[in-house]
């Protein structure tokens, strides 16, 4: 069992408090962590412009160089990490241990992360719309038009409050530090192994050690980060999204409610389309919030929900080793009863069916863990509570709803995934702005382009643009 | 294999002297509240449905036993008079409140127990740190609470004028439970604002009394201003009011106060107590003892046990888990066995104070979700 340590400014810090990681089938110990209070992550916070000092001292191309150097690392080696040695495999054991997420999920949450650092040029180029990253660094720059552009940098760190869900969203920050912006992390009681790893990876391939802070910890070191750092991210529910809407200090990300619209040019050879609907369901197990929770038609509802739930019920737990496992644990099985709960309620409302009720029980109870097996159920019309719920498991309503009515009826959209070729739709598709990422063509809602920016560019939350005039001055006489 | 004791473990001799002075304490206020020309009029009536005779029948502190549970529900409402004892009739007296967020509030009346208490409390108190004739701050609550009295007496019989600020816990404990959380960062604020005002206005102020969340807020504000505790000339720091976890009281010793005190000059003793009870002292904190924090009640006028969860009248081995359960024995006051909302760990007998301590002290599981803790 390996002891992980606060990490303040780059040194291990040794708390008195500990909280076990506990494996989610047997309930043993994996790893004992540190436990910081609010109180140290606000004195910490005073010495945040060290960390952008220690990043600026360095330029952004050698930057780019170690962070890809870390990706390797991060996917390859054996890291430090607490008072341990970790490798790989110890690495993909642990998170599937503590998460209940298969391992071959793991390894494809890792490849993900390790993909985003490794393409950290082209991202940023991407995201920045090819412009030096040296203007970042500096504050302003030439454009290459003539012009003086200026990006005045809104904070020294970004602070994260990370999830216990989803490996896969680690993604989202690590592009702060080859802009120079230090990290302030308060990773998930379940899944520090992402974080740590990450961390350690950077500091292996040369990024300085004073850019970091790890604080697990319990509710007020989320709420001091949030409070001290001049930019944040937050992952959470619908609720903590609202909490935090119109805040231009922080970035909350929730459930993503995508979907798959499909347009009546199409919808008659929806056969066609239906392994790319399974994908975007049952990827990851359902529990990202690029998952499709909805797939929305004007006819064939019942036949595709029905074809969805023959791919799909039949789908049961494996053990989290075996490579074809598609099933999450949920490692506490109160959150598994309590969805279910939930469910039943969709359910109990007229015009909504179960089209996954005869492949057997879809709650299955375990000791210490539980899981919900797929379900597809099929709504009559868009104004069923369900067509607007967003589960932690592979789960998706496939909803009745005329073409006309489908923009103004499918609320909040992360990811949608539009199959028509009516260009007129395409149009009000894409000026619809409750859709955040518009996929027009069979691409899963769970497959994403790295190089364009997800649920806001990490760009312009760090950064604002901004005036900056130079005039040449008279050198004063020597007297 | 012989294990070592620790050095402040106390002896037989001293335990035992201890053991004997609480049950002649025991034996005397028993028969002072429940002598129909002392007694208040509360403890004569429940004297009618007991099954004993207190007067004969409590001759020593485990006697108390035979009482039932004290029940704090007891001291809501009125009239308050029915728990002033015949005995101290016509005594100017106090009325103490605390909880009454929602509802009726307990009440505690008291005469001179606060001063007693503190003064007790005072002798604790290292002169080094806590210089006599220096001024103090109340960093605390204010209103019907004892502890705003009680702070003020003891920097008065240290010598010394304390200031003090308004606060009021019901406000801030119905900000939280609205989830007004800016309000009451404001508060908080607020209150530190006007701590730092009289701190830097040259009244040579050098002690305080405040409360974990507040120290830490004060420790902030100071920081914000290019300036700490430490340079600003406290020296002696006496906190309580909420739950104190070693790693904390590390953190607060090495991070806000600067240092152990012989490093620091900043001297910060957590304490443990409550309007029924008093005040209890802990053992010197160290980074030695990992900053362990060891209660100690100010027998035998108040006497403090670690229960077991299912018996409340069997104590838990040293070492073990179990539920707070206090007793307060004055003249002004009896409670004979009330369990309290903490749990905690029975600590060995200590040499300063040779009987039974708790540490770990934390709000009892049973209750631990429903408890709302503010700054305070």
């Amino acid at each position: 069992m390996i002891t992980i340590n606060p990490i303040r400014w780059g040194k291990q810090y040794k708390s008195l408090e500990y909280q076990d990681v506990i494996h989610f089938e047997n309930g043993e110990s994996i790893a004992k962590i540190g436990q910081v209070n609010g109180s140290m992550v606000q004195m910490d916070i005073r010495k945040a412009d060290n960390a952008r000092k220690a990043l600026r001292s360095i330029p952004t191309t050698e930057l780019l160089a170690r962070c890809k150097k870390a990706a390797y690392l991060f996917e390859h080696e054996t890291l430090p990490v607490g008072d341990g040695q970790q490798t790989v495999d110890d690495f993909i054991h642990q998170q599937s241990a503590s998460t209940g997420l298969p391992e071959h999920m793991c390894r494809n949450n890792m490849q993900k992360n390790c993909f985003v650092l490794s393409n950290i040029d082209k991202i940023l180029d991407a995201l920045t719309r090819g412009l030096d990253l040296d203007i970042f660094s500096r504050g302003y720059g030439e454009e290459g038009r003539n012009v003086t552009v200026s990006f005045q940098c809104q904070t020294p760190v970004l602070g994260a409050v990370l999830p216990n869900n989803s490996p896969g969203v680690h993604t989202l920050w690590l592009p702060a530090v080859p802009l120079q912006v230090g990290l302030v992390l308060k990773p998930g009681s379940q899944e520090p192994w992402t974080p740590y790893r990450m961390i350690s990876a950077y500091i292996e391939a040369g990024i300085p050690a004073e850019a970091f802070c790890l604080y697990p910890g319990g509710h007020d070191v989320g709420s001091t980060l949030m409070a001290k750092c001049q930019r944040s991210m937050i992952f959470g529910s619908a609720q903590t999204v609202a909490q935090y809407a119109g805040n231009p200090r922080v970035q909350a990300h929730g459930p993503g409610f995508s979907k798959i619209l499909i347009g009546d040019d199409i919808v008659d050879s929806w056969e066609d389309y239906l392994d790319m609907m399974v994908e975007s369901v049952l990827s990851n197990s359902g529990r990202s919030c690029i998952n499709c929770s909805g797939i929305w038609a004007s006819r064939h509802t019942e036949a595709i929900a029905e074809a969805l739930a023959a791919k799909m019920g039949s789908i049961d737990v494996t053990s989290p080793t075996d490579p074809k496992s598609a099933l999450a644990a949920f490692t506490n099985p109160q959150m598994a009863k309590g969805t279910w709960g939930m469910v039943q309620q969709d359910l109990a409302e007229s015009g909504v069916t179960d089209m996954t009720a005869s492949y057997g029980e879809r709650l299955i109870e375990r000791e210490r863990c539980a899981y919900l097996r797929p379900m597809v159920l099929h709504a009559d019309s868009p104004s069923r509570g369900v067509a607007m719920k967003e589960y932690m498991f592979p789960f998706v309503s496939v909803v009745k709803c005329p073409q006309k009515e489908m923009i103004k009826s499918i609320g909040s959209t992360l990811v949608g995934t539009a199959l028509t070729g009516d260009e007129a739709w395409i149009d009000e598709l894409t000026n619809a702005t409750h859709i955040d990422r518009l996929n027009i063509g069979p691409i899963p809602t769970s497959r994403l382009n790295w190089l364009q920016p997800h649920e806001g560019n990490l760009i312009d939350f760090l950064f604002r643009s901004r005036a900056y005039q130079l005039a040449p001055l008279k050198v004063a006489e020597k007297v | 294999m012989t294990v070592a004791l620790p050095h402040w473990i106390a002896n037989d001799q001293q335990i035992s002297e201890a053991k004997k002075a609480l049950d002649q304490h025991t034996y005397e206020t028993v028969q002072w509240h429940f002598h129909e020309s002392t007694g208040s009029p509360f403890w004569l009536e429940k004297k009618k449905s007991l099954k004993f005779d207190p007067l004969k029948e409590v001759n020593s502190f485990d006697d108390l036993k035979k009482f039932p549970e004290f029940e704090d529900e007891w001291l809501r409402g009125g009239p308050v008079n029915r728990w002033v004892p015949k005995g101290l009739a016509g005594k100017p007296t106090y009325v103490f409140e605390t909880g009454g967020t929602t509802g009726i509030p307990k009440s505690r009346v008291v005469v001179d127990d606060f001063r007693i208490d503190y003064e007790n409390f005072s002798y604790t108190l290292p002169d080094q740190y806590f210089p006599k004739g220096s001024n103090w701050l109340m960093l605390g609550p204010s209103g019907p609470r004892r502890l705003r009295l009680a702070v003020e007496h003891l920097c008065q019989f240290r010598g010394g004028i304390s200031f003090c600020i308004d606060l009021d816990p019901r406000w801030v404990i119905k900000l939280i439970k609205k989830g007004w959380m800016e309000h009451l960062e404001e508060y908080k604020k607020h209150c530190i604002d006007q701590a730092i005002t009289i701190l830097t206005a040259g009244h040579d102020i050098k002690c305080m009394f405040t409360t974990p969340k507040l120290l830490e807020a004060l420790a902030s504000g100071l920081a914000d201003k290019g300036t700490s505790i430490q340079e600003i000339g406290i020296t002696g720091i006496f906190s309580g009011g909420t739950e104190f976890t070693p790693q904390w009281t590390r953190f607060c010793v090495e991070e806000l106060l600067g240092g152990p005190a012989e490093e620091s000059g900043v001297y910060m003793t957590p304490t443990y107590g409550n309007t029924l009870m008093g005040l209890a002292c802990s053992r010197p904190v160290t980074a030695e003892d990992d900053y362990t924090i060891a209660y100690y009640a100010p027998q035998p006028r108040a006497v403090v046990e670690v229960v077991d969860f299912d018996d409340y009248n069997k104590l838990v081995g040293f070492g073990e888990t179990g539920r707070v359960k206090l007793y307060t024995m004055t003249k002004e006051f009896f409670v004979p066995g009330f369990m309290e909302r903490d749990e905690g760990e029975r600590e060995m007998p200590f040499n300063k104070y040779p009987w039974d301590g708790v540490s770990g002290v934390k709000p009892y599981r049973g209750f631990a979700s429903s408890t709302t803790v503010g700054v305070y």
